[in-house]
C-alpha cells in the first residue's frame, strides 16, 4: 500500500497508485495550499473574546482550536478569503494585502 | 450449443451469462436492444444485477464509474451520439482506472443525423483510454465481451473495454452462433475482485482526486504503460477462450496473407466481404488477402507491420472519415507502423460506408483492382480517396 507520506513530487510514477486513488483519509492536512493565499489575516489574540464565529465560517478549517480557545491562523491552509474578518465582532482580525503571512 | 442470434441477443445473453453488479444504460439505436433485453432478464429475476434506468448516456456511464468504483463489475451499451455524450466520463473511467465494460453498437455520428453503421461513434473515442476490440459478427461480438472483463479486470491492465460491432449489419442481422454454457461462462470471467474499492471499510479510499501538474503526468504514463500492457493480457484471455471455445483470437486476423501481395487493411463486418472478394480473387490466381484489426486499442503496430512486410501494395479501408485531410484513423496508425520497415508496401487509403453506404464483394474486388495496377506501374495516384459515393469522376 502507498500512502500519500511515502510520495512526493520527487517520486517516480512507478511508485505512484494507479490513477492517483489515495488510500486514507484526511491528506489535505499535509498538502500545503497556502502558497495560494491572495491575502493574509493577522489575528490579535488580545482584542479575541474566543466567540467562535470565525471557525465555522473559515471555509479551509484554518483556525485551529484547542481547550475552548482559537489559535493563531493555519496558514498551511489559509486562502485569505477574508470572511474571518467580515465576522468577526471584535477587531480581533485585520487583513494584510498580499499572500506572504506576517 | 448451437443458436441463431442477432449481434444484439447475442451480447444481452453474453451479459446475462456474465451476471454482473450493475448496468447503467439509455436506449440509443442501433444498441437499444441490448439493455431492452437485459432489463427482461432483470424484470424475469435471472440475473442479480441492479439496472439503473438513466436520463442520458453522461449519466450511464456515471452510474458504472460510480459503481465499478464501489467494488462492482458495471456494464453499458450504447451508440453513436450516445457514446458521443458519454465523452468526459469515458475518460474519467479510463483515467480512475476502472474496468467496465461496454458494448458499442457502432453507427454514424450526428450530422445530418444517420442511424446506420459506420465506425465515427469509437474512432471519436479512440483516444479516451478504453481498449476497443471490433467484432466482424454476431460470434465475435458475443466472444469479446466474454473476453473483455477478464482483460480489463486484470491487475496489470484496470482499463475498461470497449467491445465493438457494426450497427444494424451485426447487431440486427440474425446469424448461427455457438453459445457456451454458462456455468462454463461464469467460470472463465470469474469473480471481480479489486484491490481497493469504495465500500471496503478496512481502507478509506479517494477516487479521482484532483491532480497537480507534479502528478499529472505520472499518472497519464501508468495509463500508457497499462494500454502497453493489455497486448500480452488480450492475447493470455484469448489462449484462455480458445480452450473453452474452440475459437482463436489474435490481435489481428490475417486472411490468406501467407503470399499475399496485395491486400487490405479493415475493420468490423466488411472484413466478410472482403474475404468473400480474396476468395474470388485467388480463384484467378491473384494473390490477394486481408489483415483484419481486431483489437484496434492497443493498437497492434508491430504486428501489422510484420503480416504487410512482404506484400506490395496495400489499401487501408476507413469506416470512418476523421477529417484530417490526410485519410482515415486505421490508415494513420497503419502507414506509422509501417514506417519502421525496411522495404515498405505501395500504401493507400479508402474511406468507405459512412452511414450505412453498401459495400459489396465487387467494390472490394475494384480495390483489389486498383492495388494491381499500383503494384504493376509504381504509381499509387491519389493516396487518399473515398469510394461508393456518387462523383462526376469516375474512381473506386
Amino acid at each position: 500500500m502507498i500512502y500519500a507520506k511515502d510520495i512526493n513530487e520527487q517520486t517516480p510514477w512507478q511508485d505512484l497508485t494507479p490513477g492517483g486513488e489515495i488510500y486514507e483519509p484526511g491528506t489535505a492536512r499535509a498538502f500545503n495550499t497556502g502558497t495560494w493565499r491572495t491575502n493574509t489575516p493577522v489575528f490579535h489574540p488580545e482584542a479575541c473574546k474566543h466567540c467562535m464565529l470565525c471557525v465555522p465560517f473559515c471555509p479551509d478549517s484554518a483556525i485551529p482550536v484547542k481547550d475552548g480557545k482559537r489559535l493563531d491562523f493555519d496558514y498551511m491552509h489559509c486562502k485569505g478569503c477574508g470572511i474571518c474578518e467580515e465576522v468577526c465582532p471584535f477587531p480581533a482580525i485585520t487583513m494584510l494585502t498580499g499572500g506572504a503571512a506576517k | 450449443m448451437s443458436h441463431r442470434l442477432s449481434g444484439n441477443e447475442a451480447v444481452a445473453y453474453a451479459m446475462k451469462q456474465v451476471n454482473p453488479d450493475v448496468m447503467g444504460a439509455f436506449p440509443i439505436t442501433p444498441s437499444t436492444e441490448i439493455p431492452e433485453y437485459f432489463a427482461e432478464y432483470v424484470a424475469n429475476g435471472e440475473v442479480n444485477t441492479e439496472f439503473v434506468a438513466v436520463e442520458s448516456e453522461h449519466s450511464s456511464m456515471s452510474v458504472c464509474i460510480a459503481a465499478q468504483a464501489a467494488g462492482a463489475r458495471a456494464i453499458s451499451a450504447t451508440s453513436s451520439c450516445g457514446l458521443a455524450l458519454m465523452y468526459e466520463l469515458l475518460y474519467v473511467a479510463a483515467s480512475c482506472r476502472l474496468p467496465i465494460t461496454l458494448a458499442c453498437v457502432n453507427r454514424a455520428l450526428s450530422g445530418p443525423i444517420n442511424i446506420n453503421a459506420d465506425h465515427s461513434d469509437s474512432m471519436g473515442a479512440r483516444d479516451s483510454g478504453w481498449i476497443q476490440i471490433y467484432a466482424e459478427n454476431n460470434q465475435e461480438a458475443y466472444d469479446n465481451f466474454l473476453m473483455a472483463m477478464p482483460i480489463g479486470e486484470h491487475p496489470s491492465v484496470r482499463l475498461p473495454v470497449m467491445t465493438c460491432m457494426d450497427g444494424f449489419i451485426t447487431s440486427h442481422a440474425v446469424e448461427n452462433i455457438e453459445l457456451l454454457e454458462t456455468d462454463v461462462v461464469r467460470r472463465f470471467v470469474g469473480e471481480y475482485k479489486p484491490e481497493h474499492y469504495l465500500l471496503k471499510k478496512e481502507n478509506p479510499l479517494a477516487v479521482g482526486p484532483y491532480d497537480v501538474s507534479a502528478y499529472y503526468m505520472e499518472h497519464k504514463v501508468m495509463q500508457a504503460e497499462a494500454m502497453k500492457a493489455a497486448k500480452a493480457r488480450i492475447l493470455e484471455v484469448a489462449a484462455e477462450f480458445a480452450k473453452i471455445s474452440g475459437r482463436h483470437y489474435g490481435l489481428l486476423e490475417e486472411y490468406r496473407m501467407e503470399d499475399a501481395q496485395l491486400a487490405l487493411v479493415l475493420i468490423g463486418s466488411t472484413a466478410g466481404t472482403a474475404k468473400a472478394a480474396v476468395d474470388r480473387l485467388r480463384e484467378k490466381g491473384v494473390k490477394a488477402g486481408l489483415v483484419k484489426v481486431r483489437v484496434f486499442r492497443p493498437f497492434p503496430g508491430e504486428e501489422l507491420a510484420q503480416a504487410l512486410a512482404k506484400t506490395r501494395a496495400v489499401a487501408v479501408m476507413d469506416k470512418s472519415e476523421s477529417f484530417s485531410a490526410n485519410g482515415g484513423p486505421v490508415f494513420a496508425e497503419t502507414r506509422s507502423a509501417l514506417y519502421d520497415l525496411q522495404e515498405r508496401p505501395y500504401l493507400i487509403n479508402i474511406v468507405y460506408g459512412l452511414g450505412g453506404r453498401d459495400v459489396k464483394v465487387e467494390d472490394i474486388e475494384k480495390v483489389f483492382g486498383r492495388l494491381a495496377d499500383i503494384a504493376a506501374t509504381g504509381e499509387i495516384g491519389t493516396v487518399y480517396t473515398h469510394m461508393g459515393h456518387r462523383s462526376r469522376e469516375e474512381k473506386v
